[in-house]
């Protein structure tokens, strides 16, 4: 099933291309169930709405692009400039004190290729939100760290994974790859097979690592 | 690291790991030392790095769940239960009761394997030779009851998306009770070996004090949080699974240093015990797997998960883009997270309390890694 979201082809794992799909069935028989509704290809979200969301939307009027919730979870979509600010008036002013989690996504044919995913959580409210913004590969979004410390290890992660490089970061390097290796691994373009040759060769002295 | 640091005259730049037994694994640690006193330290990771998040992407739903019992493999039971939950959570389906219940019992009895784990290194690096011997041994019954369960030891892959594979065999609830009976008084006898003990005490009091706004800052959670006085445990603040069935105390500390987090894992030892208890004593009949497709195919859609697992919050977040693989898995460790106070810990304090503060962080380099 083509799903509308941007990049669904995963990477076919150095295999050879699949044959495509086999033609399909003949006809049901009569009598045969009809198949079950195909489930829709975009996320279904629900709006959310209370005084949080009225609050933020009120001090950064269209820098929030959408407010919704999916399974229960809300999460705000919002302009790349203003997810810091955001983080820091959500601390300040609301009490989502801890950051629990920064990520990334990527969709490579879309034109912003990267979604980049703040989890926070408040412990006074007992409630965790997301924010979401898009940016283009090569864009240079404002760290976090001067809002929240712990952003340090997990910007150096989204870094060493996905390449996009933090402005003001005060110690960007890779945490978990060796330093002078080449690619970014949880990029889709990135075989799951694949490694720094060179790396490898000068490195661990073989020829291959598989 | 500043490379000037070696110019310096009275800065000594030392490096501990990655092959150092006191790092429980692969960590390297480049410490500024003035004299006895640490200025700062430096975690080099990776070491370890499998790509499991790679993994993830390439892999369908079921194929994955093994891959999870590799990253905390001293608590796979609970990395199983939080990729269960998150899966089930974007298919919108809960496990049966009896299913949530066996988990429950499982994942306590991991809880207390994983702190005893913790509980005999840590005490062995302080240089109490002891309690390993008597932590290794309770944690072979504990270990038992999963080979027994489900014929692995240590990487169980005990649930299934939407359940359990397996019912519980004969004898199951019988042994869970003796366990509790049994470990219960063992762990009024390790603290009669440590609490009091004044070598303990001295190495432990004030040690890597980290208060509740620090911890905060560095999104450190689990026993290190608890210690520091915070009363937060996410059994409580967002239950799942049934834990808000169960009648248990979350244990705080006050002072925030290595010998309240040592008092609040003991006492979640005995927390746990009784979790196991009740979940034995109202073990539901019924079935084991909810109604979960043969092939399955999340909605489009992402969620983030979280559980409270021995060392911390760890959450998966997904986003599914309705194929039958993941199109991102990210997990979001404890150790990771934890680890990055490390450096804020070790500073001011002296050069021994390092290997004393890696111990009571309770890191797992497979986790960190991944």
């Amino acid at each position: 099933m083509k799903s509308l979201m941007a990049d669904e082809t995963k990477p076919s794992e150095g295999q050879p291309p699949q044959p495509p799909t086999p033609p399909a069935k003949p006809a049901a028989k009569p009598g045969a169930k009809p198949a079950a509704p195909k489930p829709p290809a975009v996320m279904v979200t629900t709006p959310w709405e209370d005084e949080l969301t009225r609050a933020v939307k009120e001090r950064f009027g269209d820098g929030i692009v959408e407010s919704v919730s999916y399974v229960g979870q809300n999460f705000w979509v919002v302009t790349p400039e203003t997810a810091i600010p955001l983080l820091d008036y959500l601390k300040q002013e609301a009490d989502f004190d801890y950051l629990v989690d920064i990520t990334a996504v990527h969709y490579p044919k879309r034109e912003k290729a990267f979604d980049l995913v703040y989890v926070v959580y408040s412990f006074a409210r007992n409630q965790r939100v997301r924010i979401k913004t898009q940016i283009r590969d090569g864009d240079e979004p404002p760290t976090a760290v001067p809002v929240h410390p712990t952003a340090n290890w997990l910007e150096r992660e989204v870094y060493d994974m996905f390449g996009i490089r933090f402005a003001g970061h005060p110690d960007l390097r890779r945490i978990l790859m060796p330093d002078e290796w080449e690619g970014y691994p949880l990029r889709k373009e990135y075989g799951i097979v694949q490694q720094d040759n060179r790396w490898v060769r000068e490195n661990l002295e073989i020829e291959s690592a598989q | 690291m500043a490379d000037a640091t070696f110019l310096d005259s009275t800065e000594l730049v030392l490096n501990m790991g990655p092959q150092h037994p006191s790092t429980h694994g692969v960590l390297r640690v480049i410490l500024k030392l003035d004299g006895e006193k640490v200025l700062g330290a430096d975690c080099v990771i990776g070491y370890l790095h499998r790509g499991v998040e790679k993994i993830g992407e390439n892999r369908t739903y079921q194929m994955f769940a093994p891959y999870v019992d590799r990253m905390d493999y001293v608590a796979a039971v609970s990395n199983g239960l939080g990729y269960c939950l998150a899966v089930e959570k974007l298919l919108n389906v809960e496990a049966p009761p009896r299913a949530q219940a066996v988990r429950v019992i499982l994942t306590e009895l991991n809880r207390i394997a994983s702190h005893l784990l913790w509980l005999g290194t840590h005490a062995l690096d302080i240089g109490a030779m002891t309690p390993v011997f008597y932590c290794l041994r309770e944690r072979e019954y504990a270990l038992n009851i999963f080979e027994k369960y489900c014929g692995a030891r240590l990487t169980t892959h005990a649930f299934r998306i939407g359940g359990l594979q397996y019912e519980t065999y004969d004898g199951f609830e019988e042994e869970c009770r003796a366990f509790c009976d049994m470990f219960l008084p063992r762990v009024d006898e390790y603290e009669e070996l440590l609490t009091g003990n004044r070598i303990w005490i001295d190495r432990l009091r004030n040690v890597g004090i980290l208060t509740i706004e620090e911890c905060k800052q560095f999104g450190v959670t689990g026993p290190v949080l608890r210690a520091a006085g915070a009363k937060w445990d996410l059994r409580k603040a967002q239950p799942y699974s049934g834990y808000e069935q169960y009648d248990f105390e979350i244990p705080t500390g006050e002072r925030g240093d290595t010998y309240d987090r040592y008092l609040v894992r003991m006492e979640e030892m005995r927390q746990a015990c009784r979790i196991i208890r009740q979940a034995v004593d109202k073990l539901p009949p019924g079935p084991i797997m909810g109604k979960v497709p043969k092939v399955i195919k999340p909605p489009v859609g992402e969620a983030y998960v979280s559980i409270e697992a021995p060392k911390g919050e760890l959450g998966y977040f997904i986003v599914s883009d309705g194929s039958t693989q993941p199109y991102r898995l990210r997990v979001r460790p404890p150790s990771f997270v934890n680890l990055q106070a490390l450096d804020r810990m070790c500073r001011g304090g002296l050069v021994a309390d390092v290997v004393a503060i890696i111990g009571t962080l309770d890191i797992v380099l497979g986790e960190i890694d991944r």
